[in-house]
């Protein structure tokens, strides 16, 4: 009775252990897992280690050179070794993780007939108007003609010379090592033509570290898929003065040029508006000696704010926008002049901010005052206008002066203002800029994920984060074989698209969901339930551990 | 971040200059008005309309050149193809039976409705994004504006300018009626009037006293309108409008008295050098068929009379433009008198601040004999913070009690009585004849129930769910693991040992 009692509660017990332990299997097997997987975000697979990737990358900015060799340019054994190519490649040092090399691969030629027939004429543009029509070169490449060391083409003291287009004419030389004299002439020429350093570092002025001459890097406008340019005439005392300007004739006559020339770059969009009552958020100061007045460097960051707030710009679209005031003074102020850091008026009477636009002050005639009443009417001298915003427009979009070789010969501007391999520098900076955009933003958020684990990723959102992986791949590529137009799109693309992604609406939806508030609701449901499996695991713990003694007291 | 520059001009610009358009009449035009229309209650109403019309085509032209018209309207109705635009936003309600009817009436919070012209494609997409790109130009919320509260009216809502069709598949409408409007809703309005609030009728439009109104209502109006009197062209017509009502009544301490300064806290000085035309009406119907009782200063130089809303009406007239009208006193303040005050009664309102102090509202009226009169005050319930409640807060909240004042004529001629010989109970308050005696009563207090949230109704819910989930699951559990087996007989507790020791003392044999 006894033996049979002992073994049917050892059964028992046997149960009761078995029943705990499969408690504890249930909720750790199925209950954890069911929980994680129902309370997890969502998170579409992401190419982490190609965005890990890209940080890596070497850029390789190929600017292909054609080199076209006349008669009597070089000796003539070395004639005879033509056609063949030279591949000139260094790297741009940057404190920046990319690595950027540039590589100008010379094709070397001789010069065709119709080329040997231009090149003999007395004068470079007749030459250069000669040379352009057959064949129009591709966005990037470059052609240097090789002439004669005594050729009348160029005046005698120059030994190079731009064109407005993609072109460029060298002088030759007679002797032994003229392809390699020659080559550092054109790589020189190249250089100022296409890639600079300058030129690189503006560009990346964003991602490189803080140093002493960033700030005036800092002055393009960031690359962006189009641009709005507004005009705005400020009025501030329409009781004296009956402004009227022409601005549609000054918007067709020399924006629209240049606008068309740069329409590569982006797609513009140009409006003006006359603004009335619109006041500087400074006070002028008076000047008794030459009885006018003067806003001093200092304070002409704030002249800006105050104004800002009625331009009304950027209702309607996304682009940045550019603005460029014309300032009228009131009367009790006129004339106003703005004095640079040393005190002296600046000629143009104008300034600009980096990336916002430029300002110019107009003073009225003091003559037009005299014997007629108030309101004067006023014309505005739009020529000179235009002059200094063109000038100002060409500086927010990064077109700097080139640092020209020594003895070199810069042809005069064509009449949109542009030159084409202006619009080839831009287009590579651009380039370039947009992949560092593109990377950076992408990496950040592949950081922003790993950090913040509530962040929800939706297959769209990834779907655009593969587009624009993939479009940074393929911009490097292009750039390497020196297609710079499909490079530039693809650089663009790669921008819209890591943008998109990063800044979709549905990855903030889960931010705010403090922990606090999740134990607050786990734990009424938690432990009570872990509690009994817990205490019973320890238990059957205990049990065994003295029941594995047990053997060795009797030993 | 400006830097001076001395600029190197390297552009030259080789074309010659377009020769400058001289002569040509100004293609834009701006007319403004102000109408003061004292109302019926003794309330005043100020209506301002700026009309600015532009003899262009928006959407024709690929660069636009804005002079009057404000540009971030113009750049709208390009980009969206509108054909027109209806925008308002209202605070308040106008009482049509105390206020007389509106000139133009606007519902309470924000009223959108706009029609497109036949050419875009997908109008819900156009209506969206115009619908946001309105909210952050005014500062408004008119970014819900979504499927949910959109419609398209077939019959009612018809172009109010030039139109050819009246397809109704291009109009929208929508209406938030929950927008507050404000300060930040009034700035970016002021800001699209081309004197901005520098000069002419828009000096008076000053936030803090427009908003102390019992009406306030401010609107854009875009649509397009004949050039000429044959319509060969259109033009286009941007109106902003804005109407308050003042409660001069009661902020008057009684008096129908107002000018310019009292309501506005600011006078006209000088007329918009832009504005075409820049008038004042003042409405001076009512009370020229009862004989002079009002005189209003300065005395106007020319009237106007027309049929407006169906009744004969006459107005002042104060052009801003005519220049004697300002020289002669550096400004302008219109006032209005009234010769003749009118009834005698006195009402005193103090409203009520926020956390700060109660409403207090006194009368004194002469009532007629038998006869009810009924004081009714409407309130609305909010909800208060939440730490605000009292404990208990589903019991309501007190509103004390309301206090009647009365002398009340005396049935019975008393004789006057002696101070100090009569009985307290007939001295407590003092009369000066017997003709008449003095009552204070008292009404109940009321008891409001004021909306309650349940507080912790979330996790009450999920804190007994969980007991609940846990008490089944925790019996269920001790059923499954517990072992059960035979009790044996043990050695005895406490209490038996202490037995056998006395039954040993006592040398009888244990239990």
């Amino acid at each position: 009775m006894a033996a049979a009692g002992a073994a049917a509660t050892d059964l028992e017990v046997v149960r009761g252990k078995r029943a705990a332990l499969f408690f504890a299997a249930v909720a750790i097997v199925l209950g954890l897992p069911l929980w994680w997987k129902t309370t997890e975000t969502y998170r579409a697979p992401l190419p982490y280690s190609q965005i890990g990737g890209l940080n890596a990358l070497q850029l390789r900015l190929m600017v292909p050179v054609t080199v076209v060799f006349t008669r009597e340019s070089v000796p003539l054994d070395d004639q005879e070794k033509l056609p063949f190519t030279v591949v000139h490649e260094r790297e741009i040092p940057l404190k920046y993780k990319m690595k950027i090399k540039c590589r100008f691969q010379k094709a070397y030629r001789r010069a065709l007939d119709h080329e040997e027939e231009a090149l003999s004429l007395g004068n470079v543009q007749e030459a250069e108007a000669m040379l352009a029509e057959p064949q129009e070169q591709a966005e990037g490449s470059l052609t240097v003609y090789v002439i004669s060391e005594h050729s009348s083409l160029l005046p005698q003291d120059m030994m190079s010379y731009i064109g407005p287009k993609r072109t460029a004419v060298v002088r030759g030389i007679m002797h032994r090592e003229a392809f390699n004299i020659i080559g550092r002439r054109i790589v020189q020429v190249a250089q100022a033509m296409s890639l600079t350093e300058d030129v690189l570092a503006a560009a990346l002025a964003d991602h490189l570290p803080e140093d002493k001459w960033s700030s005036d890097k800092r002055r393009p406008l960031k690359s962006s898929l189009g641009y709005e340019i507004t005009f705005s005439l400020l009025n501030p005392d329409p009781r004296s003065h009956d402004v009227h300007w022409d601005i549609e004739g000054a918007v067709r006559h020399y924006v629209q040029p240049f606008l068309n020339a740069l329409s590569v770059a982006g797609n513009f969009s140009v409006d003006s508006q006359i603004l009335y009552y619109a006041m500087l958020g400074v006070n002028p100061r008076f000047d008794p000696a030459s009885s006018s007045y003067y806003l001093d460097m200092h304070s002409l960051p704030h002249v800006i704010n105050p104004v800002e707030s009625r331009l009304g710009s950027s209702a309607a679209s996304l682009y940045p926008v550019l603005n460029f005031l014309l300032y009228v003074p009131e009367l009790a102020h006129s004339p106003l002049y703005i004095q640079d850091k040393d005190g002296v008026p600046v000629a143009t009477n104008a300034f600009h901010s980096p990336r916002w636009g430029g300002i110019m002050v107009y003073n009225v005639d003091s003559k037009a005052y005299n014997g007629s009443e108030l309101p004067v009417r006023v014309e505005v001298d739009m020529v000179r206008v235009m002059e200094v915003f063109l000038a100002q427009l060409r500086l927010l979009f990064g077109i700097a002066q080139p640092h020209l070789p020594p003895k070199c010969l810069l042809s005069g501007p064509k009449s949109e203002g542009l030159m084409t391999w202006e619009l080839d520098q831009l287009l590579w900076a651009r380039s370039v800029e947009n992949l560092a955009t593109a990377t950076t933003t992408l990496t950040s958020l592949a950081q922003l994920l790993g950090k913040i684990s509530n962040i929800v990723i939706k297959d769209d959102v990834a779907s655009e984060v593969y587009k624009a992986v993939a479009a940074v791949q393929k911009a490097a590529e292009e750039l390497a074989s020196g297609h710079l137009a499909s490079a530039f799109v693809a650089s663009q693309e790669a921008v819209t698209s890591s943008e998109r992604a990063f800044f979709d609406p549905s990855l903030l939806h889960l931010l705010y969901f403090p922990d606090d508030q999740k134990f607050a609701i786990y734990i009424p449901l938690f432990l009570p339930m872990a509690v009994p499996i817990l205490l019973s695991l320890v238990k059957i713990f205990l049990e065994t551990r003295k029941s594995w003694k047990k053997p060795e007291k009797i030993d | 971040m400006a830097a001076a520059l001395p600029l190197a001009l390297v552009v030259l610009l080789l074309l010659g200059p377009g020769g400058p358009a001289l002569a040509e009449p100004p293609r834009d035009s701006l007319r403004e008005e102000l109408v003061i229309t004292p109302l019926p209650s003794g309330d005043v109403a100020a209506t301002f309309q700026f009309r600015t019309r532009w003899d262009s085509e928006l959407q024709r032209e690929g660069v636009s050149h804005y002079r009057l018209f404000p540009k971030a309207l113009g750049q709208l109705i390009s980009k969206y193809s509108l054909r027109e635009l209806h925008l308002s936003f209202t605070q308040g309600f106008w009482r049509t039976r105390y206020w007389g009817p509106p000139f133009l009436q606007a519902p309470s919070g924000a009223e959108l409705w706009v029609w497109f012209q036949d050419t875009v494609t997908d109008v819900d997409k156009s209506w969206k994004e115009l619908s946001n790109v309105l909210s952050g130009i005014f500062c408004a919320s008119l970014n819900f504006i979504d499927s949910t509260n959109t419609v398209t009216p077939t019959a009612s809502f018809k172009p109010l300018g030039v139109a050819n069709d009246t397809d109704h598949y291009f109009l929208r409408y929508a209406v938030l009626p929950r927008e507050v409007v404000c300060t930040e809703n009034l700035t970016p309005w002021k800001k699209l009037l081309p004197c901005s609030s520098k000069a002419g009728l828009s000096v008076l439009l000053k936030a803090d006293r427009l908003f102390h109104t019992s009406y306030h209502s401010q609107a854009v109006h875009i649509r397009p309108v004949c050039r000429n009197a044959r319509c060969t062209s259109i033009s286009w017509e941007l109106r902003q409008t804005l109407s308050v009502v003042f409660d001069a009544f009661v902020t008057g301490q009684g008096k129908k008295d107002w000018s310019l300064f009292r309501m506005f806290s600011r006078t006209l000085t000088e007329p918009c050098p832009l504005a075409s035309e820049s008038r004042v009406y003042v409405d001076i119907t009512n009370y020229s068929q009862d004989n002079e009782t009002l005189e209003v200063n300065p005395p106007p130089t020319t009237t106007y009379q027309d049929v407006i809303l169906g009744t004969r009406r006459t107005y002042a007239v104060y052009d801003l433009l005519d220049t004697a009208l300002i020289n002669n006193s550096r400004n302008l303040n219109l006032q209005l008198k009234w010769k003749k005050p009118p009834e005698n009664g006195y009402i005193h309102y103090q409203p009520a601040q926020d956390r700060l102090q109660p409403h207090l509202l006194e009368m004194l009226i002469q009532l007629p004999a038998n006869s009810v009169t009924k004081v009714s005050i409407q309130f609305e319930r909010a909800l208060l913070k939440w730490t605000e409640y009292t404990p208990d807060p589903n019991h309501g909240f007190y509103v004390s009690p309301s206090v009647l004042s009365a002398l009340v004529p005396s049935l019975v001629a008393a004789k006057p009585v002696d101070w100090e010989g009569s009985p307290l109970f007939n001295t407590l308050f003092p009369v000066s004849d017997g003709s008449s005696y003095f009552v204070r009563l008292y009404t109940e207090p009321l008891l409001v129930n004021l909306p309650t949230p349940d507080f912790s109704m979330p996790y009450n819910v999920i804190c007994l769910t969980c007991t609940v989930v846990a008490v089944c699951y925790g019996s269920f559990y001790n059923l499954l693991t517990r072992t059960f087996h035979i009790e044996e007989p043990s050695k005895g507790g406490l209490a038996k040992r202490l037995a056998n020791l006395i039954r040993r003392a006592r040398g009888v044999p244990p239990l």
